[in-house]
């Protein structure tokens, strides 16, 4: 337990000492955003009705920017080899690591959603449901993510595998996440979908820790 | 008798006799079954002559999620076992399966537009065997990203793996949500519901489909095994030309060929 | 009074790097307190076979064997009582090495109470205490390999296994590195080395020159 915490607390103080982080994340996030209003045109109802969608697709795009960085770091300086050999089981080093990356950049990127969804006219009831489901979809966003990180490792063009490997993984959360606010629109509507969002993020949380361990022990050999 | 297909020379020799067969016989399966469909099954009471599509459609479709079922099990064989054929199978099978889902995708727009007055939509088996397709192509981008061939390729078996939950969910995506696909006809608890005139031809074009997998697996293992002796012969012959060292070893031939 | 601890016995070892076999049919016995040099050219297979014995690498033929049962069937139990020192020193720039040490010794499952004390003893093994609170990025190649080594004395294991553990160490350091070791072994402990510079273990049990074990160009080839 202690060397989760461990882990957890190491793998937060780097991210947030580089500092940069999270702060590009976020600016990646309200760029995209704000380029949409340019491409659609900027009627409040036209906005209104994907103004969800819009802002989930970002907050995808922008958790994806920063998957590279999950293993990266101990792959290259070799303590990855130290973490699989460690008292820690792989499986939870890994749990760890995408814990810190969740309170590192899908944390942050819920926080500001709501500030975004005023740039895209959605109203009160809507704006609750975007942040609740931004909320508990993030978690899957990083669990599943780290299964690509860990599987493109030492890949040549890491970011691009990454990408093309985890946005089909990343369709399920943005149905049901955007598909919340939009069925908020009726009283209790979201409540399903809602559901089925944390039972993907309790899935992943289940199966990906797992599956990334594999990969990573495939990645040293 | 998946260890006595081990030795790749025992492999080469079998696939070089067993080719021709299941060529052929594809060959013939498939003319009989094209002839059959095309013109001689009879049209849909409902559909007319466009349910002809759906002997190219519906084969393809099993086929891909065969083809993916065939590629986890070579990938899971490989990572436990170390099986030295299976990755080399895997890598084989990937872009045929993929080929397959392309056809069901795109037969399957082609039946889609005069059915729902629509190429595609958002429903949950369309979706479904959308991920498939890029399964596909994000295992084939995986094994082909590495310096090392051998890291690509567990890499791709991991990832392989991973991919199985989308099978159950393809397969049972229509009973589960309301799609606009139809539900099972014939692989379904029950029996199959499609008429048996509809039914035989559907069964040769699927035996023709799964023979002409098999020929192009055979020809495309045979291919890259051949590719490996080629690579090591260019090895032997550039460390030939170095100082040898004192020791001789031979080492059995099913460990010489990774 | 507590048994001895079981030897390490490498039974026809072969390791598969890409496609090729770098080393094959290679044999030994490590038992407490003794020393094994590996020597050989770049690219003989030192480094694999180190990660070999780490489990970080599955053999492609023979047996890793540990108390008389193969290391696959102890695991946790074999990994537990090993330290990995690799060619990379596991140092992240934005820790200092009092952080990255505290770190290694909570991952090795060292009570809280404890960690302090042996953070200061490893730091002051390597002399780093001068720079224990600097940030990494600031610290030369050489006091990150020694930050490296000082996981060794941090988190005591029984059995070493280094990969050119003296690259980049002035002749002090390396002198430190060979007392630590010297020390290890009097306890009972054993080391694996993996080095081309030369380095002082006292009496080494053996050293295996790599070259030997490496396959002869003309190999069967089947087909």
């Amino acid at each position: 337990m202690a060397a989760f915490l461990g882990l957890f607390r190491r793998d937060l103080s780097l991210a947030l000492r580089q500092g940069g982080d999270t702060g590009l994340v976020l600016g990646f996030f309200v760029l995209a955003v704000i380029l949409f209003p340019f491409g659609v045109g900027p009627e409040p109802e036209v906005l209104q009705r994907i103004g969800a969608g819009i802002i989930w697709v970002a907050a995808l795009l922008a958790a994806l920017l920063s998957l590279d960085r999950l293993f990266e770091a101990d792959y290259r300086d070799g303590e990855l080899d130290l973490l699989t050999l460690s008292n820690l089981p792989l499986e939870l080093a890994v749990l760890a690591k995408c814990a810190a990356h969740w309170v590192a950049t899908g944390l942050p990127l819920a926080l500001t959603s709501p500030f975004l969804a005023l740039l895209v006219d959605l109203d009160p009831g809507a704006i609750a449901i975007l942040f609740v489901s931004l909320l508990v979809g993030t978690p899957a966003l990083s669990l599943i993510g780290s299964v690509a990180a860990a599987l493109s490792l030492g890949a040549r063009r890491q970011g691009v595998v990454l990408s093309l490997l985890v946005l089909p993984l990343y369709i399920p959360p943005l149905i049901f996440g955007a598909g919340a606010v939009e069925a908020s629109a009726v009283d209790g509507g979201a409540r399903a979908y809602l559901l089925i969002l944390c039972a993907i993020s309790l899935a992943a949380l289940a199966f990906c820790p797992w599956a990334s361990a594999a990969a990573l022990r495939q990645a040293l050999e | 008798m998946i260890n006595w297909l081990a030795n790749p020379a025992r492999f080469m020799r079998l696939s070089a006799s067993a080719m021709p067969w299941c060529g052929w016989t594809a060959v013939i399966a498939l003319t009989i079954g094209l002839f059959w469909s095309l013109v001689a099954a009879p049209p849909d009471y409902q559909q007319g002559d466009t349910v002809r599509i759906m002997y190219v459609h519906v084969p393809a479709a099993w086929m891909a999620l065969s083809v993916y079922l065939f590629v986890a099990a070579a990938s899971a064989v490989a990572l436990v076992w170390r099986h030295p054929l299976a990755d080399v199978a895997a890598r084989a099978a990937a872009p045929i399966g993929a080929a397959f889902t392309f056809i069901c995708l795109a037969t399957g727009s082609l039946w889609g537009r005069p059915m729902w007055g629509a190429w595609w939509v958002w429903d949950a088996r369309l979706t479904s065997v959308l991920i498939l397709f890029f399964l596909y192509l994000g295992y084939i981008a995986l094994v082909n990203a590495f310096d090392d061939p051998s890291r690509g390729g567990r890499a791709g078996a991991v990832l392989a793996l991973v991919g199985i939950v989308n099978l159950p969910i393809i397969k049972f995506s229509v009973d589960w949500w309301n799609t606009l696909h139809q539900p099972a006809s014939v692989l379904r608890v029950g029996g199959p519901t499609i008429a048996i005139s509809m039914l035989v031809p559907l069964l040769i074009m699927a035996l023709g489909f799964g023979l002409f997998f098999l020929t192009l697996l055979m020809l495309r293992m045979r291919t890259a095994l051949n590719e490996r002796k080629a690579a090591v012969l260019r090895l032997n012959a550039g460390a030939a030309r170095g100082p040898r060292p004192e020791r001789a070893r031979t080492v059995s031939a099913h460990t010489a060929i990774p | 009074m507590t048994e001895p601890a079981p030897d390490l016995v490498a039974e026809a070892l072969a390791c598969r790097r890409g496609e090729r076999l770098v080393f094959a049919g290679l044999s030994f016995r490590l038992s407490a307190g003794g020393a094994l040099l590996l020597t050989g050219t770049n690219g003989s297979g030192k480094t694999s076979l180190l990660r070999v014995l780490a489990t970080l690498i599955r053999p492609a033929e023979g047996r890793l064997i540990w108390g008389a049962r193969p290391v696959e069937a102890e695991g946790a139990v074999y990994r537990a009582q090993l330290d990995f020192v690799g060619h990379q020193d596991g140092v992240k720039p934005g820790l200092t090495p009092r952080e990255v040490l505290a770190f290694w010794v909570a991952l090795r499952g060292i009570e809280r109470s404890r960690v302090p004390r042996l953070v200061e003893a490893a730091l002051a093994a390597f002399a780093l205490d001068g720079v224990a609170d600097w940030p990494c990025r600031w610290l030369s190649a050489g006091q990150r390999r020694r930050i490296a080594l000082a996981r060794l004395v941090a988190a005591p294991a029984s059995m070493w296994l280094l990969d050119e553990p003296t690259s980049a160490l002035d002749h002090e350091n390396q002198s430190r590195l060979e007392r630590a070791i010297a020390e290890h072994r009097a306890s009972g402990g054993r080391v694996v080395v993996a080095s081309h510079s030369p380095i002082d273990l006292g009496v080494v049990a053996a050293t295996l020159t790599l070259d030997a074990f490496a396959l002869p160009p003309d190999y069967a080839i089947a087909g």
